[in-house]
């Protein structure tokens, strides 16, 4: 895959991201090396190999379904720029 | 091109709301109507440092369902990462299931009008719901309800086979009766535990490829799915007439003005960058959990109607709405139970209580009279012991919590209809003695005076005789 400043205007639009003009050819070139290894490890023969979904060679716990939560909205929402009517406030979305 | 000969081809992706009391990666509650943010915790928050843990219950729940349709159950399956910017999504990405999800396969025959037809069903995933956005006026800003974010969510998502909005909303309801049933969703379609995303596009009869298909999301009633299908389908046949070509989209239903809008403007942009979830193991259940459900899976609706028919004698229209709803079928096999007719009970749940229950639109669950003085109702008039009409008068004193019960409230009031013949008798007699003009009209072949003298008799015994014992005696003294 060839990553040039579109590819990369791309991905930074999807992660909400702004890249500056001046920082666009650094990234292109960090993306590239980074792709290019992704490339050497493609050419090894995985046939047969089921995929690895977690590095540890475990199974999840499951938890019993029980509310130990309480309220701390008061708490939790000390960190929030703005909140109103218990509500966090965003600048204004609308699709 | 006559709309007839274009085909439709619809398939649906339903989220059902699991039933559990907490979420399924935190343990914050998932009641409805609490105060924004009450029930949104450091996990559901994406707070750093925070790991999410699976609840038990949401996998005993999707295990049930994909029994319920005949599923793969899968022993492995696998979380993964949806990343996507948006509000109420605090994580910036949604826990779900992509390539290993934990049911597979399955289907479902639904009825319909003449027939019934198979739906197979593709896949059912986990997923955790986002919160809620409220974009009324907060000073020009968007205001963020977390509460639900983190609910568990089943979305299941079923094969391109249905060919009209009406396939699609029977297949709808069907879902949404099977979750019920199974206790998989409370099914509160107000309360948005079941919401529909409908894939339609058309194409050529004959044509083997599909058309391109657009997606109506978040449509939450069968009847606005009805109309955001029918409304799409006249938009791509217009399309498509007109020399255009259909694109590929997700679009929003607007119920007020009855169309379908594009939902997100950049299409190109949308591109979720799934990968394994890095927070959570994968989950695996033994065939010995699996087993376990299944020993409990209820009796189901379409076979529940076929044991009410064959069991209680009753007709198709009977079985089938009496089983429709668990609730109303548990209610209708303790009526009969008490009050060992089955046809009398299916009569009186389906006229009596059903007929009340929907002018005060109220759920079975909450009815005011209990199934055992239903049944206890039916017992008496089977046994002559009442009339219908006066266990009507004690039905509505049942619900309006004027009597503790069937039995003390006909003792109270002395109801109970009067077919000893002996001591019928002597009024009948007095009757004849004080009305000898209707008599002697009646022996000259007036017969109608039958009436006027069953009248009599249930003047006298203020509603209480047995008419047929009535009908009996007066035809014996009079013929």
């Amino acid at each position: 895959m060839i990553v040039d400043k579109k590819v990369v205007a791309n991905i930074a639009e999807l992660a909400q991201l702004e890249i500056l003009p001046e920082n666009m050819q650094e990234f292109v070139d960090s993306l590239t090396d980074v792709l290019n290894l992704v490339e050497e490890m493609q050419s090894v023969d995985t046939n047969g190999i089921e995929p690895m979904s977690n590095p540890l060679d475990g199974v999840q716990r499951l938890r019993s379904d029980t509310v130990t939560e309480s309220d701390q909205r008061d708490y939790l929402q000390e960190v929030a720029p703005e909140t109103a009517n218990g509500l966090y406030l965003v600048p204004k979305v609308i699709e | 091109m006559p709309r007839a000969d274009w085909e439709v081809v619809i398939g649906l992706e339903i989220h059902v709301q699991l039933l559990t009391q907490s979420k399924i990666f935190s343990g914050a509650s998932t009641r409805f109507g609490a105060d924004p943010n009450t029930q949104a915790c450091a996990i559901d928050l994406g707070l750093p440092g925070v790991l999410p843990v699976v609840n038990e219950e949401v996998y005993k729940r999707a295990v049930t369902f994909g029994l319920g349709v005949g599923a793969n159950i899968n022993t492995r399956s696998v979380f993964d990462r949806k990343n996507y910017f948006y509000p109420d999504l605090p994580k910036g990405y949604q826990i779900t299931q992509l390539s290993d999800p934990i049911v597979e396969g399955g289907e479902v025959e639904i009825p319909l009008a003449d027939a019934t037809k198979i739906i197979r069903i593709t896949r059912a995933h986990l997923e955790e719901d986002a919160g809620k956005s409220l974009h009324e006026d907060f000073h020009g800003q968007t205001g963020i309800d977390l509460n639900r974010a983190g609910t568990p969510l089943l979305e299941i998502v079923s094969e391109p086979d249905m060919r009209s909005s009406a396939e699609a909303v029977a297949y709808a309801k069907y879902i949404h009766q099977l979750v019920t049933y199974l206790k998989v969703s409370d099914g509160e379609m107000s309360q948005g535990s079941l919401r529909c995303d409908a894939n339609v596009s058309i194409r050529q009869f004959g044509d083997n490829e599909l058309g391109t298909r657009t997606e109506t999301k978040n449509v939450n009633s069968f009847r606005f799915l009805e109309r955001a299908i029918e409304y799409e389908i006249e938009r791509q046949i217009g399309v498509l007439e007109s020399g255009g070509t259909v694109n590929q989209q997700t679009l929003l239903f607007d119920p007020d003005r009855g169309e379908t809008r594009p939902m997100r403007s950049k299409e190109t942009s949308r591109d979720y960058r799934y990968f394994p979830e890095p927070d959570l193991l994968p989950v695996e259940i033994d065939q010995a959990f699996i087993e376990a459900i299944r020993q409990n899976m209820p009796e189901l609706a379409p076979q529940k109607a076929r044991r009410f028919a064959e069991e209680y004698q009753l007709s198709d229209e009977d079985a089938r709405s009496l089983s429709a709803d668990s609730h109303l079928a548990d209610y209708y096999e303790k009526v009969v139970g008490v009050g060992k007719d089955s046809k009398l009970a299916a009569n009186w749940v389906r006229v009596e209580l059903l007929g009340q229950l929907n002018r005060k639109n109220i759920d079975i669950s909450e009815t005011p009279v209990d199934a055992k003085e239903l049944g206890y109702l039916i017992a008496r008039i089977k046994d002559g012991s009442i009339s219908g009409k006066i266990a009507k008068t004690v039905f509505e004193a049942l619900w309006e919590g004027e009597a503790e019960s069937a039995e003390s409230f006909i003792e109270a009031n002395g109801l109970v209809q009067v077919s000893d013949s002996s001591e019928l008798q002597p009024l009948i007699d007095s009757i004849i003695q004080n009305n000898p003009k209707q008599v002697e009209q009646f022996k000259a072949g007036k017969t109608k005076l039958m009436d006027f003298f069953v009248g009599q008799v249930m003047k006298e015994t203020q509603g209480k005789a047995n008419p047929k014992q009535v009908n009996e005696l007066l035809n014996k003294k009079l013929g």
